[in-house]
């Protein structure tokens, strides 16, 4: 895509280094936020931007030595907490992005009863704003008996995220030539098997973005499990950070910058990879 | 089974391939219809029906009682209500302004500039929304802190201002700036491919008839994409409305009584983490149903009146 807005040449523009200047001031928070989380943890105290004292790995100590590091005693072991981290993510991107590649295609190919209903149901509840739900949802999940278990959190995220994955979906389907799907079909391949072997392969990028940002989002996800998983042994590296950030003024910067920079690190790197994937599957499918 | 519709067939046949399709249908549909319904639709009706009993810690989820429109009244002779709404208004119209006019004006900056330094720019405003909450808020909350900790007190040491621990002194402004921070990307990422959307034409040949960069902002891309605008303010309106994660993890309502608790917040206090011990359910269930309805009666003029599935149906990754 062409930029839209190209520096006009000539005279009567603005002096071109202006627009810059602006951007850079407007972006500076942003960038003194990141910058002070990335080199923080490596000084045992930082005042303002100012390190007192020499670079050093202490602050890191919880990956080797959790039970020096007092904050850390009373709560979760770090690793546990990140393979369940990292299990709500995957488990809530993949089986996303499976039910959500399923329903986009029935909503791209298919005519059935009530599709425009169910349509205008998905992007309907694309805008809602779902946080509103969770004094229900407590009461759903103690119902079902999957309050503090990982797979009620997993359930409700999932659910989540599937009116956007939907959506987004189905614009992916939406794209790919009938000609394909068609030859397969009269070759009496049934709906499944060619939804699987002839669909899926076709629409592999939006599959990968979409599990991308799906595995971000959970990765992320703080307010579920802070709610859904009071108890301890189930918990994620976000009510850990929360943890020791609630837990008062004197707060032991290093430490908490050690743990977030650890906690953020995946999401970073994934961010640096796959940056225009992520770019156009927020700008085109509006989440927020 | 796609070619069964174009032929016609027998009456029964007819049926049976009725019946195939929606049954085809229901297989893809299924785990989505099923975790809808749970998740979805069933928290929304719970959310009302709640919202006239009494269930709380106390009662348990079996000794409840219908209590009628009591939470309501309770709610509006609460002596804090009216506080709490204005918090809400202030909070909502203050982020949102700072949002769209940011979000719009990053939009603009960064399509003017170079493309790679554009696209660099907003990859940085897009990090708030990709990185965890519980970190962003930790950003915030250092960069808040008390003395001599917090880069704040530093900026504003040129200026002669005191030192202060801002959480405590000036809550609003940390709140409004870490939502205001993380927010301002939606409207920059909707209004980046509008612009990018308008056709070339234009603007070559505003600026052949010797119109300048403000100029064609005004004239062209301004009323080009004020829908798109319309659109982020309702969209963004609705979520503030709905929003308290950030308000949770910096000043939690405070500091003393409700200094920056919102609508939100107090619904999600009363019901999920009170200090009293008794979690009121059914009493943020009320608070939460005026969101819901809300949240409801937006979206509905969101599908209605914005196209939403229009405005959101191009296509996100090229599918080669």
């Amino acid at each position: 895509m062409a930029t839209v807005v190209e520096r006009p040449p000539g005279s009567g523009r603005w002096p071109s280094l202006v627009p810059y200047v602006v951007l850079a001031v407007g972006t500076l928070p942003i960038a003194v936020l990141y910058a002070w989380l990335l080199y923080s943890s490596f000084f045992l105290r930082v005042e303002g931007f100012t390190p007192i004292g020499p670079f050093t790995l202490e602050n890191w100590r919880f990956l080797w030595d959790p039970l020096s590091v007092p904050e850390l005693r009373n709560r979760p072991p770090i690793i546990p907490l990140t393979i369940n981290t990292f299990i709500f993510a995957t488990v809530t991107s993949l089986v996303g992005v499976l039910i959500s590649s399923m329903a986009g295609y029935a909503f791209s190919r298919l005519r059935f009863k009530g599709r425009r209903m169910m349509l205008g149901g998905v992007l309907l509840l694309h805008s809602f704003p779902s946080v509103t739900l969770l004094i229900a949802l407590f009461v759903v999940l103690r119902t079902l008996g999957l309050y503090d278990k990982l797979a009620g959190v997993i359930l409700v995220q999932t659910a989540f995220a599937l009116p956007f994955g939907i959506w987004i979906m189905k614009g992916f389907f939406d794209n790919v030539p009938w000609d394909l799907e068609m030859s397969a079909l009269v070759d009496g391949a049934g709906r499944l098997r060619t939804w699987w072997r002839i669909m899926l392969p076709l629409v592999k990028p939006g599959l990968l973005a979409l599990t991308v940002l799906l595995f971000v989002e959970g990765w992320n996800q703080f307010l579920l499990p802070f709610v859904f998983m009071p108890s301890g042994s189930q918990q994620t590296l976000s009510t850990l950070v929360r943890g020791i950030l609630g837990e008062g003024r004197f707060v032991d910067y290093g430490l908490l910058t050690a743990v977030g920079l650890y906690y953020i690190a995946p999401v970073l790197a994934l961010f640096v990879f796959a940056q225009d994937q992520l770019m156009r599957i927020y700008a085109g499918g509006v989440k927020g | 089974m796609a070619r069964t519709e174009a032929i016609a067939l027998p009456r029964e046949r007819q049926g049976a391939a009725w019946w195939r399709t929606n049954a085809t249908a229901l297989l893809f549909m299924g785990p989505a219809m099923v975790l809808v319904l749970v998740f979805f639709l069933a928290p929304v009706v719970i959310t009302f029906v709640m919202s006239f009993t009494d269930l709380a810690t106390s009662t348990g989820l079996s000794n409840w009682q219908w209590i009628g429109s009591a939470n309501y009244e309770r709610m509006f002779r609460s002596q804090f209500w009216f506080t709490i709404l204005g918090n809400t208004l202030v909070y909502v119209a203050i982020v949102l302004a700072f949002n769209v006019v940011v979000g719009l004006g990053v939009a603009l900056l960064s399509l003017h500039v170079e493309p790679k330094a554009g696209g660099v720019f907003r990859a940085l405003w897009l990090l708030p929304r990709i990185s965890p909450s519980v970190v962003y808020a930790l950003m915030w909350t250092w960069a808040a802190a008390s003395p001599p900790f917090g880069m704040l007190n530093y900026i504003v040491a040129p200026f002669g201002l005191e030192p202060r621990f801002w959480l405590q002194s000036d809550p609003w402004l940390i709140v409004i700036l870490i939502n205001g921070f993380v927010g301002a990307s939606f409207g920059m990422l909707i209004l980046t491919s509008a612009i990018k959307a308008i056709p070339e034409d234009l603007f070559r040949a505003a600026r052949v008839d010797g119109a300048n960069a403000l100029q064609i902002v005004r004239r062209i891309t301004l009323p080009l994409v004020k829908w798109p605008i319309l659109f982020v303010l309702v969209y963004q309106t609705m979520s503030l409305f709905a929003s308290y994660e950030y308000i949770l993890l910096t000043t939690n309502g405070g500091p003393g009584l409700y200094g920056t608790e919102t609508w939100s917040v107090w619904a999600f206090h009363t019901a999920l983490a009170n200090y009293y011990g008794n979690l009121d359910f059914a009493y943020g269930a009320a608070m939460s149903a005026i969101l819901v309805l809300l949240g409801l009666g937006i979206s509905i003029v969101l599908l209605r009146v914005f196209r939403f599935g229009q405005l959101v149906a191009e296509p996100r990754v090229e599918v080669d």
